[in-house]
């Protein structure tokens, strides 16, 4: 078969193999558990517990603020000790639910269901009770997702196993280890669409997990594993869709436009859990690794776990760390403080001895019009002219010149040999752009 | 708050190409046909080669530091100027001619307009053109000259392309094209072997500084051009007429080191080929129809300002917008 894949794209050194050897280990917090109220996109979730309760595991602490919302469940047995203002990976301080860890871990009563006998309205209201999200770092409220104008026109349901960010492997690891749950996710969600087939799109870097994938679907006439070429960002929603099945989208259509619906892995097992066994989003798998971790690893991390206490686990913090990203180094945060807790679209804690933004800094130049950026964008715009654009200010002729079609993957900073900083530019102005439509 | 580690916006790793990296391969790519035109014309080609790149690159200096610049030479570009400005000069140049070359190219074309990027043109080429037009004698005088291996295989004083303008391709008198494809004939320092200048192609080409896109288009347009300019002239398919055309002159240097020449070409995919077809037609236009032998300098520089234009005209179609939804 060939191998499914997109135009332009770039292969960033993969670091991959610094934990996709260690099996998923499961981490259980010491300190504090701190729980912002906004994990995902759309207004955050209200805060239904007070100072001093105690609650339980399972239990939910937030309660879905509108459609586009979620709750949000403790993960932890625990007295709630505040709601106060957190600093949170992104960067930026959050409201947040504070619970201090007893150690009990008990439980609420959590209720199973049997997928035949649910309607597509339990479902739907089950994945939002639990509280799922996009896991692989959007966060976008899952039943908003799969509740399309009509259901009917969904044609591919598409598994984003693609994992094309340097360095993460949790998503391979989950793949390897518990590849039932995620074909039984995969289950679920094919339920809601009765034309749909489900595709388990994986990158050619994981032959391991294709061929326990396929060997496990070989039984479901309607899933098929797609094996994808091995390049950045072809888990990009835009890419990938493309990939799997040809068709295109634009920045302002939907993937139900192009009749998909394309969830992350571990997205796909939190609907498992929350339909099927009836628990909520509470865990979720982190690679900690980099050059800088002692002992890179794969844990599974109960939301509201400080990030300090992962380093710790996973050997510490070499003495010369120069940066630490919260997910992977093409789309991840830089953070200035560990003191920060996981939420459900924490990918990785990814530490490096070397910033190669620094140090590329005094490789920098005028942009010499080498067309690199142009030749790898996968929106196919001209990076190089946007940047300039939006570094000119020009609003108008950057969205003439198609500058909201940019999926800010960060292919052209990454190529750019005058270490000019393209997305970043371009990423403002689309910023911009939005916030003056949103004014008219 | 303490401030840790580095923070910056995201992406963060990036690749190990530089701009002074790109410039240095590109220097590395010139040297097979650098070294053979010193072996070929001797001491003097060397003289020429050295003034011209230490003065493009005092030049750019001289500029940095009067203007009050970050000092701009440790990129390589003024090198990468100079060095294909040497390679397009006659061995016997007079040693002021390239130096005053180099300040046209480096001050004039390059730094007033904005500096590294910003050139509407070939600044190397450029100053060949200026020197071209203002010195025409100096400039294709090509005297007999003694290579460190004897004397030059020649037709007195004249290029293989001149010759073969006026006369056509003799068989006997004509430099056979084997001459042609390994350089021991007369011509400027670099242009003369396509040989060594194939060698610094495949250099460009496995570093992936350049691609096929515009060497091919060129010198394909340019090879359908003469082939229907032989049909129509009765003059009839002639394999060594168009081989001396292809090997005789500067095209190969212009069409791998030149044309590619990466702020004055179009950045776009379509725009590319365009750009290049556009320099194959004009090429052998210059070439069979114009006043003198030589086409590829006038030609590309032509085709710089074309540019922007082509640029607009192929501007792509952004991921998506191509199907029926907008």
């Amino acid at each position: 078969m060939g191998k499914l894949t997109f135009k332009g794209g770039v292969h960033p050194y993969e670091g991959k193999e610094l934990s996709k050897n260690r099996q998923i280990e499961k981490y259980l917090p010491k300190g504090e558990m701190v729980y912002p109220l906004s994990q995902h996109i759309g207004a955050p979730s209200a805060a239904c517990v007070n100072k001093g309760d105690r609650v339980l595991v399972g239990q939910k602490i937030a309660e879905a603020n509108g459609f586009v919302s979620v709750p949000l469940h403790a993960s932890v047995s625990g007295v709630v000790k505040g709601i106060e203002k957190r600093l949170t990976a992104t960067g930026g301080m959050a409201d947040s639910i504070i619970i201090e860890n007893d150690q009990q871990y008990e439980e609420v009563e959590f209720h199973g269901a049997d997928l035949s006998a649910l309607s597509r309205e339990d479902i739907i209201s089950r994945i939002r009770e639990g509280g799922v999200v996009g896991m692989g770092g959007a966060g976008f409220p899952t039943h908003v997702k799969l509740s399309p104008k009509e259901p009917d026109k969904i044609e591919y349901v598409l598994v984003n196993g693609a994992e094309c960010e340097p360095y993460l492997t949790s998503d391979y690891r989950r793949m390897l280890e518990e590849p039932e749950k995620v074909v039984a996710g995969l289950e679920v969600i094919l339920k809601l669409f009765d034309h749909a087939k489900g595709y388990i799109c994986i990158e050619d870097n994981k032959p391991d997990c294709i061929e326990k994938m396929k060997k496990l679907i070989k039984d479901h006439p309607r899933m098929e594993v797609k094996e994808l070429m091995t390049k950045y960002p072809q888990g990009g929603e835009r890419t990938l869709i493309y990939a799997a099945t040809g068709r295109e989208i634009n920045s302002s259509m939907l993937p139900a436009d192009a009749g998909c619906v394309v969830d992350n892995i571990d997205t796909v097992v939190a609907v498992y859990k929350a339909v099927i066994l009836g628990r909520p989003v509470m865990s979720r798998i982190v690679t900690v690794t980099g050059d800088a971790i002692a002992e890179p690893r794969n844990f599974t991390v109960l939301t509201g776990t400080n990030m300090e206490e992962l380093i710790d686990a996973a050997g510490g913090l070499k003495n010369n760390t120069a940066k630490v990203i919260s997910g992977g180094p093409m789309m991840g945060f830089a953070m200035y403080d560990l003191h920060v807790p996981c939420v459900k679209t924490t990918s990785a804690f990814l530490c490096l001895e070397h910033d190669a933004v620094s140090e590329s800094k005094k490789h920098a130049t005028a942009c010499i019009n080498c067309g690199r950026c142009v030749s790898i964008c996968p929106g196919r715009v001209l990076p190089a002219r946007l940047a300039t654009l939006a570094e000119r200010g020009d609003m108008a002729g950057f969205e003439k010149m198609n500058g909201m079609e940019c999926c800010e993957c960060g292919c052209c900073s990454y190529i750019c040999p005058a270490k000019r900083p393209l997305t970043q530019s371009i990423k403002s102005m689309r910023k911009m752009v939005l916030a003056s439509r949103k004014k008219k | 708050m303490e401030q840790k580690y580095n923070v910056s916006s995201n992406p963060h790793v990036r690749d190990a190409m530089t701009t002074s990296r790109i410039m240095q391969l590109v220097v590395i790519a010139l040297l097979p046909a650098t070294l053979f035109g010193i072996w070929n014309f001797g001491f003097r080609a060397l003289l020429v080669v050295a003034v011209t790149v230490l003065s493009s690159v005092m030049f750019e200096w001289i500029y940095d530091k009067l203007m009050h610049k970050p000092n701009t030479i440790t990129d390589f570009s003024a090198v990468v100027t100079g060095l294909l400005l040497a390679l397009n000069m006659p061995p016997q140049i007079p040693l002021w001619m390239p130096v005053l070359g180099s300040a046209f190219a480096i001050i004039v074309v390059k730094q007033l307009f904005g500096g590294l990027g910003q050139n509407f043109m070939n600044p190397a080429l450029a100053g060949r053109c200026f020197l071209m037009i203002s010195f025409a004698g100096k400039m294709t005088d090509f005297a007999v000259s003694d290579g460190f291996r004897g004397a030059v295989d020649t037709v007195t004083g004249a290029t293989p392309l001149a010759a073969l303008k006026v006369q056509g391709f003799i068989e006997g008198t004509s430099v056979p094209v084997k001459n042609l494809f390994f350089g021991n004939i007369q011509g400027t320092i670099g242009e003369t072997s396509a040989l060594a200048i194939l060698i610094g192609a495949v250099i460009l080409l496995a570093f992936k500084v350049i691609d096929l896109k515009i060497p091919l288009t060129y010198i394909g347009s340019f090879t359908v051009f003469v082939i229907i300019y032989m049909l129509c002239t009765g003059m009839g398919f002639n394999g060594n007429y168009l081989l001396s055309h292809l090997f005789g002159g500067g095209l190969m240097l212009g069409a791998w080191f030149m044309a590619t020449d990466y702020v004055t070409t179009p950045i776009t995919f379509k725009g590319q080929l365009v750009y290049g077809c556009c320099l194959g037609v004009v090429t052998a236009v210059f070439r069979l129809f114009g006043g003198s032998a030589e086409g590829v300098s006038y030609a590309i520089i032509f085709c710089n300002l074309l540019v922007p234009l082509i640029e607009k005209a192929t501007y792509p179609v952004a991921f998506g917008k191509g199907g029926k939804k907008s």
